[in-house]
This record gives C-alpha cells, structure tokens and sequence, in this order.
C-alpha cells in the first residue's frame, strides 16, 4: 500500500495540474495574441500588457507546485496599490509613473550593516526562488499567485541585525510624482508595514520581485515586496525603500488609519470576522470573469490561510482574537 | 399644451434611459463571460454590487433634484418624470441588495440576518431600502388620488431621509477614499436646503398675500 504523507498546504488533487501549465498557456496567449490581435495591442495600452523582462536561474520549489495559479491578467489587473487609485483597475492604468530602476534601499536601526543599498545589493548575492502561494485579502477574495523573490531571512541575515532587533519596519516609496494618489490624505503616506523578528525570518516569507517568472511589474509593487502568505494581503508592503530593525513594534498603515479594524499582525483568520463582513469564506479569483464568476462558488477561508502546519507555532498561547 | 402633447415621448426617453446602466452591466458581464474582456474586473461580485449600489444613490439624487432644476429652467412639467426616476432609483436599490445576498452572500441567509443586527452600515442601508418600499407602492396615479395631493407630499417627503441614509451607509462602508460618499452627501443637503428655503419662501408668500385662506 501507497502512503503518502500530506502537507496541509498541498492541495487537494482536484486542484492539481500539470507544471507548467500557466507557463505554456502565457506562451500560447501570447503567440496568439501576436499573431491575431496585434495591431490591437497598442489600442489597449495597458502596462499590464508590456513585456516584462524574464528571470534568469530561477529555482523551482515545491511551494505550491500543485496549485492552480490565477492568471497572468487577473494578478497585474486587479490590484490594491492606492498609491495609484483606489479602484482594482487603477493601479494596472497608472502605475506606468513609477520607475523601479535605479532603486535604493535605505536599512537603518538595530543591525551592523546599515545604510544606503541599490537594488542589486539586497538581492542579487541571493538565489531566486519560484514560490507558488494563496493570496487573502482582508477584502474576501484570494489568489494563487507564481512569486519570484528571495526568502527575507536570507536578507536579513546579511544585515547582521543585532539582538535588539525585536521587529522589523518597512517603508514604501513616498514620492507624489511617481505615485500621484499620495498627493490626496486617502491614509497616512507613505505606506508602512512592519513583522516580528521571528515572523520576518520564517522560511515561508519572502522578498518578492517578480510574478510568473518575470520581472515585478510596477502595480504589483515593483521593484521589491513584502509576501507573507499566511497573513492579509494589506501586509504585503510594495515598492519597499526602507527596511529598519527596531525594539518596539512599529505601526502599520491600515491599524493607524482605522485601528478597530485593522490589526498589526492579521493573520488570515476565518474565526475572527472583520467588523464589517464574515472572513468564513473567501471568493477565489481564477481570473475567469464574467458570469461564471459572478456564481462560482465561494471556498472556505482556511486558519492562517492553510499555512497553519507551518507557522501555527509563532503564536502558540497568543490570544488570536485580541491580537487581530 | 406643447409639453403635454410630447410627454409620453418623453417618458418612454426616461424609461429607456433609466434602463441603460442595468443593460451596460449585463451586456458587460456577458461581454466578459464570451469575449473575456474585463468590463466588470476579475472579482465582478464585488463590482456588480458597488455599481448596482452607486446606480441606486444616482437615481435617488436626479429625483430629488428634479424640481429645482425644474424651478431653475422655469419648466415645471418635468416634474411629471420624477416619480418614473424614483421608481428607477428604488429598482437598483433592490437589485444592490439582491445581489449581495443572492450572489456575494449565496442566499446564507443566516450571515444576512447576523448582518443586520451586527453591522451598523447594513443596517442604515436596509433602513434606507424599507422606506422605500411605500413610497414606490404609492407611486401610482391611483394611490395618489387615494391618498390626497398633501397627505402624499408629505409621505414622498420621505425621499430625503432615504437618500441620506443611502449617503450615510456609502460612507460608513467605505475604508479610505471618502470623496464619492461627501460628495453625494452635499449634493443632497444643498438640494435638501434649496427645497426648504423654497418651502419658507412659498410659507411666507402666502401668509402675505392671501392672511384669511390659509387652505390650498
């Protein structure tokens, strides 16, 4: 007899398809698309649609290699970014302002490397990772979404934090040219987010910078994110210029700008409801639109977003509910 | 007599024109759904209830800003369109919350009630929706004679409340961009001051002119 044994994080085998399923389909649309609709492209403008530049050595992970990723359009489509908008359709339209090369890096606080980085610094001397992962939004929708990135504790330890360090503080651009929503008090600019240090070093959170094997484009937060899959989406910080080791815990945006709602560490959680609407459940997007989304049926939320087996650990005999 | 004679044109246009926002949604998700354009974004459950919700507030404030306007461009007889606008208004009202309970909520029913008695802004939006429920069934030409021309007015009075309890629940639902629900919110209350400073006016008037007959 055949046993296996199952992480909780696999999918069931009604999700599962063939690697590199997504891949060979982009490369289908796009040679389709080449072929039929070319003199149609330009018309639609989107930069959404303009190439990304491919990775190079990227290595596979068995991070969510049997999950069925969202589609290309509907991850660079429909974004929160409202840096750029506050409509799912704004960042995809505008964020063609923001330029992610050169990018600087300012680390600052508890730790012996401190300092002004470019982008090249932070993550070049690091492996490039595929992590295929399930994106919640507080909101009541999720994703599958293909990340490229860096695992942040890699980063961090090349930071050489000192034992001080308790928390770790990130800041996004804060530049009303490049990111024209800032210019309006919509919430406190520039957007800031913060993790445990143990959170910040878990093997599931990355430094990602890029979607799909290529490069991040720019309303997904380009050039470098935050992505800690077992929490809101909210805690995934774009377009980060500053990383600052700290003793205390720093504040994050949404849980200053409407603190009952929105807590510091948000973790994915469907026992504990959003003031405002169930977390039971979410809407998994595919990125089929239309009618059979309009009726698909909505998927159980699950604790810490099926991430439990692996990060339950980190908040053993914290009261959940309090800690939101 | 002009404006008489062309009126069922007219209203037919007002019909039509009532009808576009509910044909472009549903031309757009079946645009989406055969043509895999994205009209109605990835998440069309959350789109098709914040637009349904945004038609309704819409409608709500072109009805009530029908007599001024009709005052303003001195043509009285466009308030003979305004209870087919409110009626309009009260059609996506009602299709808003439909679509959240029948599509965004899957007829969980319990989940509705727990929201009713739970979150303030469901709560306000219901309120907003019930009162409606009057004004529309005596919307008619019978239920106005049935009721008399004062005793109606001050019923359909009601259209205010509504509309700022619509205003009221957009605003306590949204998170962070709070320009659309302001903006409603002063475009009602300035039509809501037009109308009372009128009412004075028209008060005064008549206390002036004719002190002995008071009734109309």
């Amino acid at each position: 007899m055949l046993i296996k044994t199952k992480n909780i994080s696999d999918a069931k085998s009604s999700e599962i398809v063939q690697q590199d399923f997504y891949y060979n389909r982009r490369k289908f649309l796009t040679s389709a698309a080449g072929l039929g609709c070319a003199a149609l492209l330009p018309a639609l403008g989107s930069p959404a649609f303009g190439a990304q530049k491919p990775l190079k050595n990227v290595q596979k992970t068995a991070w969510g290699d049997k999950l069925q990723p969202t589609t290309f359009d509907a991850v660079t489509t429909y974004n929160n970014f409202y840096e750029f908008g506050t409509l799912k359709s704004d960042p995809s339209k505008n964020a063609h302002t923001l330029k992610p090369h050169p990018w600087t890096i300012e680390v600052s606080g508890h730790a012996d490397k401190t300092g002004k980085f470019s982008y090249g610094d932070i993550i070049k001397p690091h492996q490039l990772e595929e992590r295929i992962y399930r994106m919640r939004c507080v909101e009541g929708w999720s994703m599958v979404i293909p990340w490229v990135g860096v695992p942040l504790a890699k980063i961090i330890k090349r930071l050489e934090p000192t034992s001080k360090a308790k928390y770790i503080a990130f800041e996004t651009l804060l530049d009303r040219q490049q990111m024209p929503l800032q210019k309006f008090p919509i919430l406190p600019w520039p957007y800031v987010e913060g993790l445990r240090m143990d959170e910040a070093m878990h093997p599931l959170t990355i430094m990602a910078i890029g979607v799909f094997g290529s490069e991040m484009p720019n309303q997904n937060g380009a050039p470098m994110r935050l992505v800690v899959p077992w929490k809101y989406g909210f805690k995934g910080i774009k377009s980060i210029v500053k990383i600052s080791f700290v003793e205390k815990q720093p504040p994050s945006t949404w849980s200053v700008s409407t603190p009952h709602e929105y807590g510091f560490y948000s973790n994915v959680n469907p026992e504990v409801d959003h003031p405002r609407w169930s977390q039971k459940r979410e809407r998994l997007i595919t990125g089929e639109g239309g009618f059979s989304a309009l009726f698909a049926k909505k998927i159980e939320t699950k604790m810490f977003n099926g991430y439990a087996e692996e990060v339950a650990g980190l908040y053993a005999g914290m009261d959940l509910k309090k800690n939101f | 007599m002009a404006i008489k004679r062309s009126r069922p044109f007219f209203k037919t246009c007002v019909f039509f024109a009532g009808l576009i926002p509910f044909g472009w949604l549903a031309f757009a998700l079946w645009s989406d759904t055969v043509n895999a354009t994205v009209y109605m974004t990835a998440d069309p459950v959350q789109k098709l209830n914040r637009e349904l919700g945004d038609w309704a507030m819409i409608f709500i404030i072109i009805t009530i800003a029908v007599r001024p306007f009709a005052d303003l461009t001195k043509k009285p007889g466009l308030v003979a369109y305004r209870r087919m606008i409110g009626l309009y208004a009260f059609f996506y009202a009602l299709l808003h919350v439909s679509s959240y309970v029948g599509i965004d909520l899957q007829l969980d029913l319990m989940v509705f009630v727990k929201d009713i008695t739970n979150r303030n802004y469901i709560l306000v939006g219901m309120v907003s929706l019930t009162l409606l429920f009057p004004l529309a069934v005596t919307s008619t030409k019978g239920m106005m004679k049935r009721l008399g021309g004062s005793r109606w007015k001050r019923l359909h009075y009601l259209v205010y409340l509504i509309a700022i309890l619509g205003a009221l629940h957009f605003f306590m639902m949204t998170r962070a961009d709070f320009s659309r629900p302001i903006l409603y919110a002063v475009v009602i209350l300035v039509l809501l001051g037009y109308r009372g400073w009128t009412y004075q006016r028209k008060t005064r008037l008549k206390k002036r002119t004719a002190p002995t007959t008071e009734a109309t």
